[in-house]
């Protein structure tokens, strides 16, 4: 089990090693930040100092190996637009964006799941064929104009929910968050449904083709002999079988809806990492570029090696082995 | 529940598969008793509505299917009396049943302590010490070695034979009237099959549990059972006790099925088989189902026999009355 996780850990920091290669490269093609960083009034003699300020007059391989021989003190650089560390202004935003996303896959975990069951006890029955009917419409529906739908109908025409911003937000171990206020979560809710929606339909329609799969299962029909109430049969024998994939899709999910944020944050004005990071890119700052997708692959590698890690707890049968999971 | 009724009466019991292509009769007019502490042997080819018989007394029968017909009681009580929740109380309580493939009756991903003691908390109100006691000591009786221990285990990590010894053991944890055995063995290798067979015989004959064991195995009944009942078709074509059923075989049926038992063929020799094919049970042969397939069929059998009404029953118009020759 060390071993493995070691291994997966060498192997994280090779692929964070390539990314951030190609990161580096890819936004020095797309142009420089000077034009737009400095005003066109400016003098030769402040350009040349600017340039040299933030380093960007040594070749690309130089300023590489910098970069690199800082990040392994921690340290990714500069802001160039507000000169304060790229790591520090992500680590501000990050609670938002978290959050966001946690609320979202609970939404999804809490209306997917038991939609999910119900579809899949009772497919024949007209609700089951509405649930089926309506996560086509999860899959289908792009996330902006999902946002801008819940938008028009919940806080333009019935005025009901806000539309834009965290909110009241309360501090929770020193760190800034929405979900403990009633006007935080009415916040919290038109854009965490706009994330959730797809997970939603991926879970009910998981949870559903796992259902239908147990309940023709010999191990299903023997518990179903044993006299268990229907309520143990399919909350434990059934649930805890399908739990390994609905488990890993929600985690693997995770860093996606992650990744999704950066459009609902943009929708909802949610000041998110995701909405920084299209900041970011408009005013080609590379420093919080790079870190941004830095910290985004690291947080994907964290969260498969705790899936992998969940998997062996939740099936018995699954060890954790030196070459992977087997 | 009256002390002479019997452990298990089946009357005239009807299961159908109401399917877009037709109704399937998938137990069709089924009668049998067993007394208690008996062993009954359902023997038939694949298809033959043996498993639906056994779900339907447990009441697992699901859609599209349907008991549509007969009575079941149970030691004495109708089932058909009983709501869902009784119905409930009683499967793994008075009527047990354990599948055929070892491997995948037990839920993978469940702790055996857990899959048993839930099975007698589903029914009785125990503390868990007392549960966990209580399988412990049907562990040992099923004759796993150091149940302590194994109780905490995983499935995965029991072989075949011992899960199916646990699968027993979850069967006998409530002292049940009766057991159905749905094929059992047949996944196991032979010397497993044998130690299994005389153990689950030793038990019913300690406990007075009588026993349904379903195969398709003539062989195999014949060392275990008191009686047989012979399906065909969805229907019981033969009955009677296992001496007067195999030496005295009156139907067509069971007379292929005694010849196609290897240990009766010489070696070297070509196995006797039934010729042709279980029929599709949306497609049979009108009078006699077993009309075309068989040796002694002639236009009497364009009309359907019933089960005739003696100890050793036969449905069939022409039955063997000699005795079954002794393997060459
Ligand atoms: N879900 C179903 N839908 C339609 N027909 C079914 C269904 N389940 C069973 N049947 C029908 O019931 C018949 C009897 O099936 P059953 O499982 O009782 O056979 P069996 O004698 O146990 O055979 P085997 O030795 O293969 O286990 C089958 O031939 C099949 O046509
Ligand atoms: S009734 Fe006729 S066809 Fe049917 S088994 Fe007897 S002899 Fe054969
Ligand atoms: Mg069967």
């Amino acid at each position: 089990m060390l071993v493995f996780v070691i291994r997966r850990l060498l192997q994280s920091l090779l692929v964070l090693f390539v990314m951030s290669l190609l990161v580096f490269a890819g936004v020095y093609a797309v142009g420089t930040p000077i034009d737009i960083l400095i005003s066109p009034e400016a003098t030769q003699a402040d350009r040349i100092a600017v340039v040299a300020a933030l380093g960007l007059d040594k070749p690309l391989w130089l300023q590489y190996l910098l970069f690199v021989q800082h990040a392994f003190g921690g340290d990714l650089g500069k802001s160039f637009a507000y000169n304060i560390p790229a790591i520090q202004l992500i680590f501000e935003r990050m609670p938002a964006t978290l959050e966001l996303a946690s609320f979202a896959m609970l939404l999804a975990v809490v209306i997917g799941l038991p939609l999910g069951l119900y579809a899949g006890l009772k497919p024949k029955s007209l609700p089951a064929r509405s649930i089926m009917a309506g996560s086509i419409l999860g899959f289908s529906l792009p996330t902006f104009w999902v946002g801008l739908m819940l938008i028009m109908v919940f806080a333009v025409w019935l005025g009901w929910l806000p539309s834009n911003g965290r909110g009241s937000t309360v501090a929770l171990l020193g760190v800034p968050v929405s979900f403990l206020s009633i006007d935080g979560l009415r916040h919290l809710l038109l854009p965490g449904l706009t994330l959730a929606l797809l997970n939603i339909a991926l879970i009910i329609r998981l949870t559903r083709a796992g259902t239908q799969e147990a309940l023709l299962t010999d191990y299903v029909k023997f518990a179903r002999a044993k006299g268990l109430t229907d309520a143990r049969v399919v909350g434990v024998h059934i649930l805890k079988n399908i739990l390994i994939p609905i488990v890993t899709v929600i985690a693997l999910q995770f860093g996606s809806v992650i990744a999704f944020a950066v459009v609902t944050e943009t929708i909802f004005a949610w000041p998110g990492m995701g909405k920084l990071l299209i900041d970011s890119i408009n005013v080609l700052d590379r420093p919080v570029i790079v870190a941004y997708l830095l910290i985004v692959v690291a947080m994907f590698i964290l969260i498969n090696l705790l899936v992998d890690i969940a998997y062996s707890l939740l099936d018995p049968r699954v060890r954790l082995s030196d070459a992977g999971t087997n | 529940m009256s002390e002479r009724a019997p452990a298990l009466r089946v009357e005239h019991l009807s299961t159908h598969f109401d399917t877009r292509q037709g109704v399937i009769k998938a137990v069709n007019d089924v009668s049998f008793t067993i007394e208690r502490g008996q062993i009954m042997g359902l023997v038939g080819e694949s298809g033959s509505g043996k498993s639906m018989t056994g779900y339907s007394i447990m009441g697992l029968i699901d859609a599209p299917g349907k008991v549509v017909g007969g009575r079941i009681l149970l030691d004495g009580t109708d089932l058909a009396s009983l709501n869902p929740e009784q119905m409930r109380q009683l499967r793994g309580n008075r009527v047990a049943m354990i599948f055929q493939d070892p491997m995948m009756t037990l839920n993978p991903v469940l702790r055996v302590d857990t899959q048993m003691t839930e099975a007698i908390l589903a029914h009785e109100k125990v503390s868990h010490a007392e549960a966990l006691r209580r399988s412990r000591e049907a562990l040992a009786t099923v004759g796993i070695p150091s149940p302590d221990e194994r109780l905490q285990n995983y499935p995965h990590q029991f072989s075949g034979g011992m899960r199916q010894r646990v699968a027993i053991a979850i069967a006998l944890l409530n002292k049940p009237s009766l057991i159905i055995a749905d094929e059992p063995t047949t996944a196991l290798d032979v010397t497993i099959q044998g130690q299994i067979l005389a153990e689950m015989q030793r038990l019913c004959r300690d406990t007075g549990t009588a026993l349904i064991w379903i195969t398709h195995d003539l062989s195999v009944v014949a060392g275990l059972a008191d009686t047989v009942s012979v399906m065909y078709a969805g229907r019981i074509v033969e009955s009677g006790t296992v001496d007067a059923v195999l030496d005295y075989a009156k139907h067509p049926y069971t007379r292929g099925l005694i010849d196609s038992v290897p240990s009766r063929n010489p070696r070297g020799q070509r196995l006797k088989q039934i010729p042709g094919f279980t029929p599709s049970l949306l497609h049979l042969p009108s009078g006699c189902h077993f009309r075309e397939r068989c040796p002694r069929a002639d236009e009497a059998c364009l009309q359907d026999p019933q089960l005739s009404n003696e100890p050793h029953a036969v449905r069939c118009f022409h039955p063997h009355t000699d005795r079954v020759e002794e393997p060459a």
